[in-house]
């Protein structure tokens, strides 16, 4: 599988308040794959998602998917957005197994892939709470169960631990990680956080703001083995400060030059 | 000490309280005479009002047709506001189309429409359903609107995302998810329900708990005028009360 983002470009609005959010963007993502673009807030990286998931058309380019074009969303992107989106009516094995059921899975099946999904994100015991009975952390590893129950081609990560603090979000990235190695999955993951970028994709591209653009694309070859020593080991600290310094400059100066 | 307060803090204490104290100056007022009793009936010449009603059966024959009405009006409005609301807060088009009509009629009120509908329907049952109807349409479709509107927009994008079809959208996603403001604007909108049978009552018909309150005025029976009023606030609360069971059983997540 290969999708194909090729000199995307979107606008909203028209005329006088036509505003360029995303300008020629291209990048590939192939089977196996884990790559992420990184951003500032505003950037325009959720309206990227959305366009790879079919949630919006883009204005010029196009978006596919072995060669074809992507009309609207489906089954074969699943998507995973940065804000809570369990339905808060079903317990968390109903939200597991809810797009099985709308692809009309047996039931047999249904049954045996949500626990077995379940079981892969940790949370067997949580079958039958409800989401408000979930915590942040959790509802976001029901929500990637439930994508991943749906058995797309490839999965789409939008800040998936954006509105979690900071431990959760570290011991999520191993449980990402961990996921990634075990299931062998497809992912395109956008972020604003450099180090989860990092630490989770073998490609990385920089988003500058105004309009979103790539301006850097970097292969990171990292030794994974243990995603803690990652975190404090020069040569990753290293490429995390060089990248950093590239967002950084792209960011209108706060501060008045003296 | 800690146990009298624990009681004050039970829900129902304080409003039984209320109602209490209401039924005590009430009691003292007509038992001292301070109100001529063709004005102020006492509590107990109410009561036998009722218990002669009941057992004429006037009463039970007065409330079925009551009843009767405000449900089937009432069942056929909240029939057709919901896919009409659902489809006015999911199509654009229809939106557009019906919004400003509805926007329109509801400033219209009810009562309004009765003499039109005797015109055309007469006396019997159907004028008084079709007010009915027409009273609590137009709020059950823009409140059921308004709720559509206010569905996230992450949980359709997931079902879309997932491999649903917009019929699967609409009812897995849509329904459940609004299925409690439902249930809140028909408990709301039951309240005009009851109101509407009531006047149409008053205005024509041969039996009901409306007519049997028009009836008392014209031979000043206050007691009986009282006892419609208090059956007719006694059903509203047990219907209230029947919406939150339903509320409380069928939708558990939303409280
Ligand atoms: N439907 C829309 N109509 C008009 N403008 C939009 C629309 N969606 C997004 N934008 C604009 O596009 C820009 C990028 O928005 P987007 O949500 O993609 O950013 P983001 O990088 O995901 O930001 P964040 O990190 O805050 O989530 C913003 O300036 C926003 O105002
Ligand atoms: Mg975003």
């Amino acid at each position: 599988m290969q999708l194909r983002v090729d000199q995307v470009e979107k606008s909203f609005g028209s005329g006088r308040s036509r505003k360029l959010v995303l300008d020629r963007i291209s990048f590939t993502v192939n089977t196996g794959e884990f790559v992420a673009l990184v951003g500032s807030s505003g950037s325009g990286k959720s309206t990227m998602m959305r366009l790879v998931a079919g949630l919006d058309r883009p204005t010029a380019g196009v978006i596919s998917i072995d060669g074809t074009p992507v009309r609207g969303p489906g089954s074969d992107r699943g998507m995973v957005f940065q804000k809570y989106s369990l339905y808060p009516w079903l317990t968390a094995a109903q939200n597991v197994a809810f797009g099985m059921e709308l692809q009309g899975l047996n039931r047999r099946e249904i049954r045996e892939r949500t626990s077995y999904f379940l079981e892969v994100v940790g949370l067997a015991d949580a079958a039958r709470r409800l989401p408000r009975e979930l915590s942040g952390g959790m509802q976001q590893r029901v929500a990637i169960a439930r994508a991943l129950a749906a058995q797309p081609r490839v999965l789409l990560l939008d800040e998936p631990f954006g509105a979690l603090d900071l431990q959760i979000r570290e011991s999520m990235q191993e449980f990402m990680h961990d996921l990634w190695q075990r299931t062998g999955l497809t992912a395109l993951l956008i972020t604003h956080d450099l180090e989860e970028a990092l630490l989770l994709a073998r490609e990385v591209h920089i988003l500058a703001p105004n309009p979103g653009r790539i301006v850097r694309s970097v292969a990171v070859d990292l030794d994974r083995g243990d995603l803690r020593h990652l975190r404090l080991s020069p040569q990753f600290l290293e490429l995390r400060e060089e990248l950093a310094s590239c967002l950084r400059g792209m960011e209108p100066a706060l501060t008045p030059a003296p | 000490m800690a146990r009298a307060k624990d009681l004050l803090h039970h829900p129902w204490v304080l409003g039984l309280t209320g109602v209490l104290v209401v039924l005590l100056i009430w009691t003292l007022v007509t038992s001292l005479r301070l109100v001529d009793p063709l004005f102020l009936p006492s509590p107990a010449a109410v009561l036998a009002a009722g218990r002669a009603q009941a057992g004429q059966g006037l009463l039970w024959a007065d409330l079925l047709a009551s009843v009767g009405r405000v449900l089937g009006g009432f069942a056929l409005s909240a029939a057709v506001a919901l896919p009409l609301g659902i489809a006015m807060g999911t199509s654009t088009v229809i939106n557009r189309l019906l919004e400003p009509l509805m926007g329109l009629i509801r400033y219209m009120p009810a009562p309004a429409f009765i003499p039109l509908l005797i015109i055309y329907f007469g006396l019997g049952e159907l004028p008084k359903i079709l007010l009915i109807f027409i009273g609590t349409l137009f709020f059950n479709t823009l409140m059921i609107m308004d709720a559509v509107k206010f569905v996230p927009r992450e949980l359709v994008e997931t079902a879309l995302t997932l491999g649903g079809r917009t019929s699967q959208v609409l009812l897995r996603v849509i329904t459940p998810c609004i299925a409690p403001q439902v249930i809140d604007a028909y408990r709301i909108n039951m309240a005009a329900a009851w109101n509407l049978v009531i006047v149409a009552e008053l205005v024509a018909a041969n039996e009901g708990l409306g007519k049997r309150i028009s009836l008392a005025q014209r031979f000043l029976r206050t007691d009986e005028i009282f006892l419609g009023l208090i059956v007719i606030g006694l059903i509203g609360l047990v219907i209230d009360l029947g919406f939150r069971l339903v509320m409380r059983r069928a939708c558990a997540w939303a409280n």
